[in-house]
């Protein structure tokens, strides 16, 4: 009887009574090596057999150098102006009422959910053709960043602000603290950590993009070519190496921005670093 | 998921509001921004997609490649979706109920796809199954066309849309303590008979939603897809392939038409979620 006791005792220190265990961490484990690890691994295969020189011709030539400097600098505006505005709107959505707000909120989820490539046509045909000179230029890829951007930074700090606590504003006004005060001694420095997830999520968002930014961009080598687009169209050169070679730097460089978010997420302590929302 | 204000926020003593202007030209601003990125852009797709008249609009619409288009995407996301959520139900118990080493690293790997470019995905995948790829010999050999055929336009899809049902269970079941489970087990319940009637009822929900959202990216998905589809026309082809394929033709009209089908389908799928985000509150308040 304490045998079993024990027995029982220790099966249930290790992995508890629940079933299934094997059955769905194996077929985790196995779903994920088949659908993500194994293509992702022969990636990073294919960049190892080009020589040293390949692989830096391949990524440091001017036509990549542009396209670097345009995907960095087009996604870090689109993601400035989701910053400034989101916050506007994530505040605007949870301290006020107004008609419409329920719509506003809904449709703040719609660059989710609407197709890239449509996004991009519509983006082109709304700022193409009202005289407004952003298709086909560099300001176009920013405008088609912007809308893909756009719900991270609302929905990282919709429920933070939610969450926030009315007695320290409270003390603050109290305390004699005028609205604007408390809006930078308090409320900003409660939501740093948040403003920089939303601002990361925006960013890393925009850097991967393709489909709509494909329409508004007009696709100019040196111009407006962006790094998704580059990989793509050396993948239709056949320039296997070259494509695999900027795409490995790419992944590197989303990884080192996605370890970014994970450290301002453990600043942040208690909140995760992950938004609400799915990407 | 939305974030409505309570009640009490309306309540708030005066030194804890802004000025009536300051909150007009606050909510002025929000509201210009997304009627600016999002409402406009939206409006005209439809303004665009009906210039030439409803007739023109449903011959668009109605076309031969058009239906093949819907069809190949349909298949898409009937493959796609449900593979992804047995696999996400799989991952989010296998992480939520129990310990093992390299549990973060799991969790961490399955958020992978978000963070990679559709592009570099579509790319894996031909490296992988393409002519060139590792298995391309071999599937060569056999008869067997993955890259620029159904096949790899279907894995594209599952590579892009495979977090997205294990991310909204996982937290759900993280937030359940496994007693209710454990009372079944107690009680000789088999494990299938608990985790169809004490784990699936309280996370029915959550899949719900992940499908939802699962299936408007399988739908939608453009960048991946467009890498390994070869832009076969009446063949390889999805509904977002056909818009980009019209447009480039200068058909606007139909180009439009068919980008409508879809903005159709994200607007239901807003609705959805809306919805959703309802019923979970009133079932778990």
């Amino acid at each position: 009887m304490k045998a079993a006791d024990a027995a029982v005792r220790r099966l249930t220190r290790r992995r508890g009574i629940l079933p299934g265990f094997r059955l769905t961490f194996g077929f985790t484990v196995l779903y994920l090596s088949l659908v993500v690890l194994l293509p992702l691994g022969a990636l990073v295969l294919r960049s190892t057999q080009l020589s040293w020189t390949q692989f830096a011709a391949a990524v440091s030539g001017p036509r990549a150098m542009a396209a670097y400097r345009l995907s960095f600098f087009a996604s870090l505006l689109g993601a400035l102006i989701n910053l400034v505005f989101g916050s506007v709107l994530a505040w605007v959505l949870t301290r006020y009422r107004f008609p419409g707000k329920a719509l506003a909120d809904a449709l703040v989820d719609l660059p989710f959910a609407l197709p890239t490539a449509v996004a991009g046509i519509a983006l082109t045909a709304v700022y193409a053709e009202n005289g407004v000179h952003v298709a086909f230029a560099p300001a176009g890829v920013v405008v088609a960043l912007t809308f893909v951007g756009l719900p991270f930074v609302v929905r990282t700090l919709q429920p933070v602000l939610l969450d926030l606590d009315p007695a320290m504003e409270e003390a603050a006004a109290v305390l004699g603290a005028g609205r604007l005060r408390v809006l930078a001694r308090v409320i900003a420095p409660a939501m740093l950590p948040t403003l920089l997830t939303g601002f990361a999520l925006s960013f890393a968002r925009a850097l991967g993009e393709y489909g709509s930014v494909v329409f508004i961009s007009g696709n100019m080598p040196l111009k407006t070519e962006i790094v998704p687009l580059l990989i793509f169209t050396r993948l239709e050169q056949y320039d296997v190496g070259g494509a695999t070679a900027i795409a490995v730097v790419m992944l590197a460089g989303s990884f080192a921005l996605l370890l970014g978010i994970h450290a301002i997420g453990m600043v942040g302590r208690r909140r995760p670093a992950r938004s609400q929302v799915v990407a | 998921m939305s974030a409505s204000s309570p009640s009490a926020r309306n309540s708030l003593p005066p030194a804890l509001r802004e000025p009536v202007l300051v909150r007009a030209a606050l909510i002025a601003v929000g509201l210009a921004f997304l009627a600016l990125f999002v409402l406009v852009p939206v409006a005209a797709v439809f303004t665009q997609a009906l210039e030439k008249g409803s007739l023109a609009y449903v011959r668009a619409v109605l076309q031969p490649e058009v239906r093949a288009a819907m069809w190949l995407t349909l298949l898409c996301a009937a493959v796609a979706v449900p593979l992804n959520v047995a696999f996400g139900v799989a991952a989010a118990w296998a992480i939520a109920r129990y310990e093992f080493p390299g549990k973060q690293l799991l969790n961490a790997l399955i958020d992978l796809p978000f963070s990679v470019s559709p592009v570099i995905s579509g790319l894996s995948l031909s490296l992988l199954f393409g002519a060139q790829g590792i298995f391309g010999p071999w599937l060569g050999a056999h008869g067997l066309k993955v890259v620029f055929a159904v096949p790899g336009i279907v894995l594209a899809t599952t590579f892009v849309t495979f977090p997205f049902v294990a991310k909204e269970v996982l937290p759900i079941l993280q937030a359940q303590s496994r007693d209710q489970e454990e009372a079944a087990l107690t009680l000789g319940a088999r494990g299938w008979q608990m985790f169809l009637r004490v784990t699936l009822p309280r996370i029915k929900w959550a899949v719900l939603y992940g499908v939802i959202l699962c299936n408007a990216r399988a739908m939608g998905e453009f960048g991946a897809v467009s890498v390994v589809s070869g832009h076969i026309r009446g063949r390889t082809n999805t509904l977002p392939l056909q818009v980009e394929i019209l447009y480039n033709e200068y058909d606007f009209a139909g180009a439009f038409a068919v980008a409508s089908m879809l903005t159709l389908l994200a607007l239901v799928t807003l609705a959805a979620k809306k919805l959703l985000a309802l019923r979970a509150r009133e079932v778990q308040p």
